[in-house]
């Protein structure tokens, strides 16, 4: 069975090198490259941690897609050579890894959970009230979302643009009961929200198969729709000039050119 | 001369970002201290995310009667009366309000009728106790840590380093010098304190459900830095672990299966748990269970691919689906099984490793000045057996105690330490003899020399041992320690898993070393030590626990007799 992985560093030699890996039954790509690294290319980098789909690190473009290398089984890929490339929307380290620390960042710049001052529990909570909070909770950060999102994926806007991944964060914030702050505006003005235009590619890709767009997106857009642009709301504040009002005529569901990856 | 490298000041360090290092790291920052984690991994990847049953903690919102003292005398018993009494009398006292704080920072759990944490009924306890959040409770409780650490005010992250050593004198600590994976530079971070919390180390076994991570590095160093490892011998096979297909071997199906109503069966369709633990069934410890399914296997009633069938399907699947979905995904993708339609097979895979570096059941302090230990690297809470959902509890509880000691300590240290030049040029040379270079990259693999060790531990000292076995065992393992000088690896420094696999198979030796002759002198069969030559409690051992430690290049071990049980606490035991 032939394994093409790509192998280079940053501004070194890049390419695909083939490997011949014995086919065990049920085996998974991750099976391969740890095949790879002890017989044949004991360098071979790539991140890994449970190798049972659970902590997110082994992220791969298996064939072109954006898969967990743990979670997919060669027997279900179409015959032939498989290929295995790293993350595109990261900047490369080596081989099959690739610098993420990027999504690290975006997350310190959102407020943490925060319940009221003095509101310390225990509380008695209703499952009703957080049934919708346990599928974002479901995320294991493996960032494939973020990979092929074309707004950081094609566009690199990564200066003003959170991610899938961080909509999903923001929303299990805003949704849950005990949570007092209100990151909606923040999600918009620096998050670019708006420039989400909810193609979907996030959620096929997701492993836990999280709604990343009808679940967490959608319903921040309209939360977003009715702080702004909600026509009372908007003619309240322009009698009133209030300057908070401004924010709603800047930038608001700008598109960057060009369409997803398909 | 040592090669140049980065200096990280800190007053506390934290080697290690699952539950443990997070919650000690949160601890010693909000006692003003500034707090440097390092991480083998990415942040919210370590061991704590495969976590899946529960946070055992007597609240009582299910089973109105549990209690602490409840709670204590199940993990007492659990343990094989092994333990530290005082470590589980503040465990059990403590978690209680560690759920409800983790609950504070924004963790979810699932909810009772009546809007409190939902408990589940778990292995060997009493009663339902787990608070759980479906069957990834280790997620969120890494989740909620990670985004309480890294929104803490002084806690500083650095993410995938490897440590490879910790500096000082033998009797007190200065820091650890290390590398940064990524780029193979060196980076030196000296500390006034510092807090190990590296989790266990499963990976020397080859059937195990534990990451890359699990090789043990913060026992080896705390080893070689002069503290001792206590209770060595005891290794938990948890008795559910896939088995097929060949690549999934070991992954942990999690013992919620069977507190959620899941049965064990044989190939003949008996449910033989019915007859080794009338009273517990399915859900006696972790050890009986163990040793029941490879009973059976060895009898001839094991399934095709030499297991048991852990059978869910009358619950139905929607309740499956919701109770249980991390197990369901994980059958339907890796062996296309659908749990709510199919038996699923398993057997025991390494999980969890009781013995650590000994601590002081307050303070988590080691004998080391300025090194502290918390977590699974710990000894000496769950004696001779874990009870499952304890880990959870036990990384929260004493992660904080540690994080706060270490704070206090570091506090009366009035300025940096001094590391001195030649320490720093030693552990470089250490780690850098593996690469080859330009020279001859002809040597041992450390990836065949660990597939070795494996061998040597699974099959030698695994869940049924003897005294030829384990002898067996310590003969391959020195002998491989003497093939692991002669390591060598091509490539160079930048992201290079085989050098990386150098230092670990180093660790794992070192371990594995401390497990075995712990092994040999428990003369007995207690808790997940299972000695086929002596299959009996014997009281006489029953009062001590095995110690190792370093007497120059020879690994040493003594016996501590266990503190005596206050009357008071002894009552509990006495209860139900």
């Amino acid at each position: 069975m032939e394994v093409r992985v790509f192998r280079g560093v940053p501004g070194g030699e890049q390419g695909e090198v083939a490997y011949d890996v014995p086919p065990v039954e049920g085996m998974v790509v991750l099976d391969a490259i740890h095949h790879i690294q002890k017989h044949l290319q004991t360098d071979l980098a790539c991140r890994w941690n449970c190798k049972a789909a659970k902590c997110g690190s082994c992220s791969a473009e298996i064939n072109g897609t954006p898969r967990l290398m743990c979670k997919t089984r060669i027997d279900e890929l179409p015959e032939g050579p498989v290929t295995v490339r790293p993350l595109a929307a990261f900047p490369l380290i080596k081989d099959l890894v690739t610098d993420v620390s990027w999504n690290y960042e975006v997350n310190k710049k959102i407020p943490p959970f925060t319940a009221a001052e003095g509101d310390r529990g225990p509380w008695r909570i209703q499952e009703v009230d957080i049934d919708r909070l346990y599928e974002f909770r479901r995320c294991i950060e493996c960032f494939l979302c973020q990979d092929v999102c074309h707004i950081l994926r094609n566009h690199d806007m990564r200066d003003r643009f959170y991610g899938p991944r961080f909509f999903v964060r923001v929303a299990g914030l805003e949704m849950h009961p005990k949570d007092v702050l209100n990151r909606v505006e923040q999600t918009r003005a620096e998050g670019g929200l708006g420039l989400c235009n909810i193609t979907k590619c996030c959620t096929e890709v997701c492993p836990e198969h999280i709604h990343i767009t009808d679940n967490a997106i959608i319903p921040l857009k309209e939360r977003n729709a009715d702080a702004h642009w909600d026509p009372i709301n908007f003619v309240r504040r322009k009698l009133r000039r209030d300057s908070g009002g401004g924010a709603a005529t800047r930038g608001l569901d700008e598109e960057p050119a060009g369409g997803p990856p398909r | 001369m040592a090669e140049p490298y980065t200096t990280i000041d800190c007053d506390v360090l934290v080697v290690g970002a699952g539950g443990t290092g997070l919650r000690a790291a949160v601890a010693a920052a909000e006692a003003g201290c500034r707090v440097q984690v390092v991480s083998k991994s990415l942040l919210g990847k370590a061991h704590t995310v495969m976590a899946e049953g529960g946070i055992a903690a007597g609240l009582g919102n299910v089973d109105a009667d549990d209690s602490w003292t409840v709670h204590f005398a199940d993990t007492m018993r659990g343990g094989k009366m092994l333990n530290n009494w005082r470590m589980v009398e503040i465990y059990a006292k403590e978690v209680i309000d560690r759920v409800f704080e983790l609950e504070r920072w924004g963790g979810l759990f699932d909810r009772t009728e009546d809007g409190r944490i939902m408990q589940r009924a778990f292995g060997a306890h009493s009663h339902r106790r787990l608070c759980h959040v479906g069957d990834r409770t280790g997620l969120e409780l890494i989740r909620t840590c990670q985004d309480k650490a890294v929104h803490t005010p002084g806690v500083e992250v650095s993410m995938e380093y490897t440590l490879t050593q910790l500096l000082g004198d033998g009797h007190h600590v200065t820091g650890a010098i290390g590398y940064d994976r990524n780029d193979g530079q060196f980076v030196v971070v000296r500390a006034k304190a510092v807090v190990l919390a590296t989790g266990g180390w499963g990976r020397m076994y080859r059937t195990t459900s534990n990451s890359w991570e699990g090789t043990g590095d913060g026992a080896a160093m705390a080893y070689l830095a002069g503290a001792e490892l206590l209770d060595m011998e005891f290794v938990q096979f948890h008795p559910t672990g896939m088995i097929w297909p060949p690549g999934a071997r070991g992954i942990l199906v999690t013992e919620a299966v069977r507190g959620e109503g899941g049965m064990l069966f044989n190939s003949e369709g008996q449910r033989f748990m019915l007859e080794y633990d009338p009273q517990k069934k399915d859900l006696s410890s972790r050890d009986v269970v163990a040793r029941s399914i490879f009973k059976e296997v060895k009898a001839g009633r094991g399934t095709p691919h030499g297991g048991a069938y852990l059978d869910i399907r009358h619950r139905g699947a929607e309740y499956i689906k919701k109770k249980l979905p991390s197990m369901w995904e994980q059958f339907h993708s890796l062996a296309s099984v659908d749990i709510t339609r199919e038996p699923m097979e398993v057997y025991p895979t390494i999980h969890y490793t009781m013995g650590g570096v000994r601590v002081d059941p307050e303070s988590a302090a080691t004998r080391v000045a300025a090194l502290y230990a918390a977590g699974e690297v710990a000894g000496g809470l769950h004696g001779s057996n874990r009870l499952g959902g304890n880990s959870l509890g036990d990384i929260l509880v004493f992660g904080k105690r540690a994080g706060e000691y270490a704070a206090e300590y570091a506090k009366t240290v009035g300025s940096a330490p001094v590391i001195a030049d030649a320490q720093v040029a030693e552990a470089q040379s250490d780690a850098l003899r593996f690469l080859a270079g330009d020279g001859d990259a002809t040597g041992e693999n450390p990836y065949l020399l660990h597939e070795a060790l494996q061998d040597a531990m699974q099959d030698d000292a695994g869940i049924a041992r003897d005294q030829q076995s384990l002898t067996r065992s310590l003969e391959a393992i020195l002998e491989l320690q003497e093939r692991a000088k002669r390591m060598r690896v091509g490539g160079g420094r930048v992201l290079n898993p085989g050098w990386h696999s150098c230092m670990d198979v180093v660790n794992m030796l070192t371990v594995s070393e401390a497990i075995v002759r712990s092994a040999l002198e428990r003369k007995e069969s207690r808790g997940s030590q299972w000695r086929l030559d002596y299959p009996d409690l014997s009281e006489e051992q029953g009062r001590v626990n095995y110690a190792v430690y370093r007497d120059g290049e020879l690994m040493r071990i003594r016996a501590v007799p266990l503190e005596p049980i206050p009357v008071e606490l002894s009552r509990h035991l006495e209860d139900g």
